[in-house]
């Protein structure tokens, strides 16, 4: 039972990418190309709406002459990498204790009821992928959504469909908190830095 | 040199001695399931905790230096209670299904659990279960039981040099296996079921057939390749259950190769039970007797010349020489025991071995290979030479057929027009073995079964000579055998007499009789008007050209001695009788002579082993390389263009006994076919 | 309170320009040249003298640890990696660093690194940290073109580069060892020490690992003078540090004070106090999932430092302040901790791959109750048998938070068990 699905589609870097992946390489001394393989994967990812098929790992390890078992090995381990098909809105559900407190069981309610997913699981029509995931290291604004490359924070049953009706329709809701309040400053104002201490 | 104290034992050890083999010096046993002496450290499987004074933890000793000063208890409360929490950890998830499990009564799970272990279990969860995983024809896997040391996976990337194997995902959802679950194609992936320490990956071939405990052991030597790997045989009665690797650090250290591991079901089949006569175009059964008056009738009268000999592979030094005594009572030169072939002299000792021997090539710095796969043709010295390349500052060229051999090497050219400029040092390799201070060559049989061989080998040989291979203390010049029999039959000289034909006319169809002594891999097409004894063990190519067949024995149905391509004699043994009416094979030529009424002066395999260290005096010392003195051997002559080509085109089909073997039959179209797929014609 | 011009973080809530001219006009960058001439002895020392101590978790004295770092080359260069996988839950400091204040952390680069004859900084960022990801690399774009690194850094002749490098989702990876791992293209599972990083680190190279803001502050530190920030804080605990202040209290915050600030006061004047009340308070995890929790009782009188919170059998760790009300129910929030560590396990070594999910069944059963009592020593006697006995510290961080529970919070697991039995007895 193999994880990893193949297209029957040859996968290549597009021109863009190929110079992307020259500079990523560039990073590492010589010789050293395979700690590419990470930053490699996840442009492969990028392209290729999200998510890895066996044909993006194979080129990733022919692209740096790394065998295809390494490549793998890293592909499985780190969950950033999708070896299925996600939805259009890839949402990461933080689940640990600092989200759990603030209320992160009531966002997978709204998973649930609203969209009809749980763990691992696509809307129908391809919009929303769920996966709940541990901490995404943004507890001062828990409970957290990570909806593709962004943070939405502050959550709550209520904003938290607000944000996934935008999304629906096709409109960007604004990541960051979604309630008053500025990034993870606490809620009504600052109790520091109020002195004019060089900051600009 | 740190001295260290281990339960209250002071022991000195050399530098770079772990905690855990010090421990063992100072006579302390140390449970373990990831550590093995010929692998990387992992230091994963926390069983070989102890406890080290002022250390605020157990260490792991398998990966802790041995220091001066240190103090160390390994039967500690604290030790036992670590010891005894790792094994509870490790038998959690583990299926416990030892009476339907083939490691059982050699595990050690099992056994450490035994040692180690509480004895009882506080786990009410459920657990794990991992689906099996295919790696191939040779290997069973049964992944629950896997109790991810990574022995396999070290074992694959470190010595055999295939990536294919490897741990994937992460926690306790960590799983072994191959890429995308493809068969693991090694010519050495047979040693992981020996490695793994429980019953995660067994061999498939021996599923379910025998328990360990029921298994004679025989302590025995390989005959299906050149390297002389030390094995074990296991048998149950009249049949070979198994074979495995015998510890042998300056031959196979602990490694045996495929082929030689598997081919055991070859034993059984094809064989020749009885034998046989031709009659009326057909080959008929027949007793001792009538064969041999077959025989006798055939040539009496008939000059000695008349007859010619070829001794094949797999056939033991007893045999051999009770053939070479039996030509010259005959009165006929025509004896080779190159089948191939080679242009090998029996001449000059030095000029036939191996001369680095195999553990010397972890000494040498710079290796030429030429006309040679040493990954099919000797898996084992391969092996050896990724080892020495692992250890770095090894620059490797090839000239020949380019192939993946496990290691990176420089590709010099295909024929002997490179061999040749290396000779004459317009190559820039020439300087890379002439910088290096033990540098070595080995020539495969591809470069010397051709018609330029010997001059090919007198190429070889101006190059070992020019770069500073020979010279006190070493010699870097190495003939890379394939047959297990090939230096025994030079050391005991059957090569053609004087005015004597070799294997090549002794084919043609010139001959009267043609008596093949277990050679197989000969043309017979030219022998139809010939007379042709085969003796040997299998029903193969020999055999059907035969007009007398004499059923001898294989590898495993005799005492005999072996001298592999280095030059070591050592001793084989009998696991199991041959089949049927089949003898052991000088005996059966000593009752020939009989009949022919040329007795050979021997009644014992103790007088005939006389009678051999008379002729080779080396072969008294058993497991000793005597070192051959160097001397002049090849011939001037004119190369050709043609490019060296490898004799083996299917590694699990070389002998007649693989050839009969099931198992490698199947080895065969798992990879083999789909080697020759990929760089076949479908491009 | 630490007085605002004590502060180092300037930016931390992002209402500043975060970029090079907004990072200059708060200091950042000014006359590096001049913190580079202190020599390499010199700043070590410097940072010694400070007392900071390792802002990740551990607490290793920071000047010290760079000061193993070899002093002459055998041929190998040297590198500074620069920890940025921040993931230990309850953290989110590091994130505002990069996000607000990259130049900060670049300029502490250029200075460590020089200190420890470092050619280059790799910073791992976890991967989920996608906006701080490109925040960063446009500070570093900014920092080349303005001539602060690359050849001839900030005009003091040594060359030094700044490489970013993005994580995958692994939580290990914070660990420096399988962090280096990582940076190597492996997967990340911690290697066995020795030989250390500093020996032998990324590519086989003399390596220093460093968690963010140990490298951000240390600048400012030589810039105002070792004195200035050893004087903040207590003796062996000095300087000022962000706490990140999460769960049942009113206002949520990251916050820079003082080393040593007691834990209620910082509760109460920053984060709007505890939901309810403080006498609403159930219990605090302090330093990160890692540390174990503390009663209310240990949270009235508790200073916020590495020695304060050892002696009550807890740890600064990385000063994240899980807050927990009344309402919790103490052992699923515990549970959940135990999850986050079984699905982290990277599956190496024995115990850890195996007994952290046996931990967390069992603490499954006693959220449920369907346990016995017995089984409450058992999870204990579990978690010690992993405790030391793993190759890196997950495992001990996996069994510390459940020696916690069950060292305070015993009676609330044994209630649940035998309320559990008296319902099926009904």
């Amino acid at each position: 039972m193999s994880q990893v699905i193949e297209t029957g589609k040859a996968f290549e870097f597009t021109p863009e990418n190929v110079e992307k992946a020259k500079a990523f390489i560039a990073r590492y001394p010589e010789g050293r190309q395979q700690s590419a393989v990470m930053p490699l994967l996840d442009l492969a990812q990028r392209q290729n709406e999200n998510w890895l098929p066996k044909e993006a790992l194979e080129y990733v390890g022919n692209y740096l002459n790394v065998p295809y078992m390494r490549v793998l090995e890293v592909a499985t381990f780190y969950t950033m990498y999708n070896l299925k098909p996600v939805g259009k809105h890839f949402l990461q559900l933080c689940r640990t204790t600092p989200c759990w407190l603030r209320g992160s069981d009531d966002l997978e309610a709204v998973c649930r009821n609203k969209l009809g997913i749980g763990n691992g699981e696509t809307t129908e029509d391809g919009q929303f992928s769920l996966l709940e995931v541990e901490c995404l290291g943004a507890c001062v604004n828990a409970p957290v959504v990570q909806i593709n490359d962004d943070f939405y924070e502050d959550l709550n049953a209520e904003n938290f469909e607000a944000v996934l009706d935008k999304l629906a329709k096709g409109e960007t809701p604004p990541k960051g908190p979604q309630i008053d309040r500025v990034n993870s400053a606490p809620e009504g104002g600052a109790t520091t830095l109020l002195e004019k201490t060089g900051g600009a | 040199m740190p001295t260290l104290t281990v339960d209250g034992v002071e022991v000195t050890v050399d530098p770079g001695t772990t905690v855990l083999q010090a421990c063992e010096e100072a006579g302390a046993e140390i449970p373990r399931f990831c550590y093995h002496e010929r692998l990387s450290i992992a230091g994963n499987c926390r069983m070989c905790l102890v406890e080290m004074e002022k250390a605020p933890k157990l260490i792991a000793s398998c990966a802790m230096p041995a220091g001066d000063g240190m103090v160390i208890h390994t039967n500690s409360e604290i030790v036992k209670q670590g010891r005894e929490g790792a094994m509870e950890f490790l038998l959690i998830n583990h299926p416990l299904d030892c009476p339907i499990c083939d490691q059982g009564g050699e595990c050690d799970l099992q056994d450490q659990s035994m040692a180690y272990g509480s004895g009882d279990s506080r786990y009410d969860e459920l657990k794990r279960a991992v689906a099996e995983k295919n790696m191939g024809p040779l290997i069973k896997t049964t992944m629950t039981r896997c109790i991810h040391c990574t022995r396999c996976v070290r074992f694959a990337t470190e010595v055999a040099g295939v990536d294919d194997l490897g741990a994937i995902n992460r926690g306790e959802n960590m799983e072994i296996a191959t890429y995308l679950e493809q068969a693991l194609d090694s010519e050495l992936s047979g040693n992981i079921i020996d490695l793994c320490p429980v019953g995660a990956l067994t061999s498939k071939p021996y599923a379910f057939t025998a328990r360990p405990w029921e298994l004679s052991k025989t302590e025995s030597i390989d005959a299906l390749d050149a390297v002389g790997a030390n094995i074990r045989v296991d048998s149950r009665g009249d049949e070979v259950m198994r074979v495995l690797p015998r510890l042998h650090e300056d031959v196979n250290e602990e490694w045996l190769s495929d082929r030689s591991r598997f081919s055991y079901d070859g034993l059984k089949a094809q064989r020749l039970d009885t034998p046989y006569v031709r009659k009326d175009g057909k080959l008929q059964p027949v007793g001792w007797t009538e064969a041999f008056e077959a025989i006798k009738d055939k040539l009496n009268g008939l000059e000695g010349d008349r007859i010619g000999a070829i001794a094949g592979d797999m056939v033991c030094a007893e045999s051999m020489m009770a053939l070479k005594d039996l030509m010259e009572q005959l009165g006929s030169p025509n004896l080779d025991c190159r089948q191939d072939g080679a242009a090998l002299s029996a001449e000059t000792r030095s000029a036939y071995l191996f001369n680095t021997t195999i553990a010397g090539i972890e000494e040498a710095d710079a290796l030429l290979i030429v006309g040679s796969n040493p990954k099919t043709e000797a898996s084992l010295i391969n092996a050896r030479i990724r080892k020495r390349w692992k250890m770095g500052s090894f620059p490797i060229a090839l000239i020949g057929e380019e192939a993946d051999l496990g290691y990176a090497h420089e590709y010099l050219g295909a024929g002997p027009n490179t061999l040749q400029d290396v000779a004459n040092g317009s190559h820039s390799f020439a300087e890379v073995l002439k910088k290096a201070e033990r540098p070595m060559i080995i020539v495969g049989q591809g470069a010397l079964t051709r018609a330029d061989g010997a001059a090919v080998l007198s190429v070889a040989r101006t190059i070992a000579e020019n770069s500073g291979m020979i010279s006190e203390g070493w010699n870097g010049f190495n003939i890379l055998h394939m047959a297990a029999s090939r230096v025994a039959g030079l050391d005991l000289g059957l090569v053609p007499g004087e005015g004597g034909k070799g294997t090549r006319e002794i084919l043609s169809g010139n001959l009267e009789v043609v008596f093949l002594l277990g050679a197989d891999e000969v043309d017979t097409s030219s022998l139809s008007n010939s007379f042709v004894i085969y003796q040997g063990s299998h029903g193969d190519a020999g055999a059907q050209a035969a007009d007398v067949i004499l059923p001898g024995s294989a590898y495993t149905e005799k005492d005999a001695i072996w001298v592999n391509t280095e030059g070591r004699p050592q001793l084989g043994r009998r696991a199991i009788f041959p089949p049927g009416d089949a003898r052991e094979d000088w005996t059966i030529l000593r009752a020939l002579s009989e009949t022919l009424g040329k007795t050979l002066p021997y009644d014992t395999i103790h007088q005939l082993r006389e009678r051999m260290i008379a002729v080779a005096p080396h072969l008294a010392d058993i497991d000793v390389v005597t070192p051959a003195a160097w001397g002049g051997f090849g011939e001037s002559g004119t190369v050709t263009a043609d490019p060296f080509s490898n004799p083996i085109s299917d590694y699990y089909l070389t002998n007649s006994i693989s050839r009969a073997s099931k198992i490698m039959a199947e080895c065969s179209s798992s990879f083999s076919k789909v080697k020759f797929e990929e760089t076949g014609t479908n491009g | 309170m630490l007085k605002d011009q004590d502060r180092i973080f300037t930016n931390l809530y992002g209402v500043h320009d975060w970029r090079l001219a907004g990072a200059k006009s708060r200091g950042v960058w000014d006359n590096t040249k001049a913190l580079i001439e202190m020599g390499q002895d010199g700043i070590v020392d410097a940072v010694k003298e400070s007392g900071l101590r390792g802002r990740g978790g551990a607490g290793f004295p920071t000047g010290l640890k760079w000061s193993f770092m070899p002093k002459e080359s055998d041929g190998r260069p040297s590198y500074l990696v620069v920890n940025a996988d921040e993931s230990e839950p309850g953290t989110c400091k590091d994130r505002e660093i990069m996000r607000f204040d990259p130049h900060r952390l670049l300029e502490g680069c250029l200075v460590a690194g020089y200190a420890m004859r470092a050619i280059a900084a790799y910073i791992y960022i976890r991967g989920e940290f996608v906006q701080e990801a490109i925040n960063l690399e446009i500070a570093i774009k900014e920092a080349y073109e303005d001539g602060l690194i690359g050849k001839n850094a900030a005009g003091s002749g040594y060359d030094f580069d700044i490489y970013l490098h993005r994580g995958a989702g692994a939580y290990i990876c914070g660990e420096e060892t399988a962090l280096i791992e990582s940076l190597e293209g492996n997967k990340g599972q911690p290697r066995l020490k020795p030989p250390f990083p500093a020996n032998v680190g990324v590519w086989g190279c003399p390596s220093t690992v460093n968690n963010v803001e140990s490298i951000a502050v240390a600048p400012e530190i030589l810039r105002r003078g070792e004195g200035w920030f050893s004087g903040l804080g207590r003796p062996n605990n000095t300087g000022t540090k962000l706490f990140c202040i999460s769960g049942h209290v009113n206002k949520p915050c990251n916050v820079e004070e003082e080393m040593g600030i007691p834990l209620k006061e910082l509760i109460e004047k920053h984060a709007g106090g505890v939901r309810g009340g403080w006498d609403n308070l159930l219990a605090i995890i302090p330093g990160g999932s890692s540390v174990p929790l503390l009663p209310k009782d240990i949270c009235d009188t508790v200073l916020m430092d590495f020695d304060s919170l050892r002696d009550v059998q807890s740890g600064l760790g990385t000063a994240a302040v899980i807050v927990m009300d009344k309402s919790t129910d103490v052992i699923r929030a515990i549970e959940r901790l135990s999850h986050f560590y079984k699905h982290e396990s990277c599956g190496q070594c024995t115990p850890c791959r195996e007994g952290t999910g046996w931990m967390w069944r069992v603490m499954q059963r006693l959220v449920s109750g369907e346990a016995e009592i017995e089984e409450i020593d058992m999870l204990i006697n579990i978690s010690k048998r992993i405790e030391g006995h793993t190759i890196c510290a997950l495992g001990d961080a996996a069994a510390w938070p459940v020696q916690g529970l069950v060292r305070h919070f015993r009676p609330v697991i044994e209630e649940r068990i035998n309320s559990r039995k008296a319902d099926r007895a009904a």
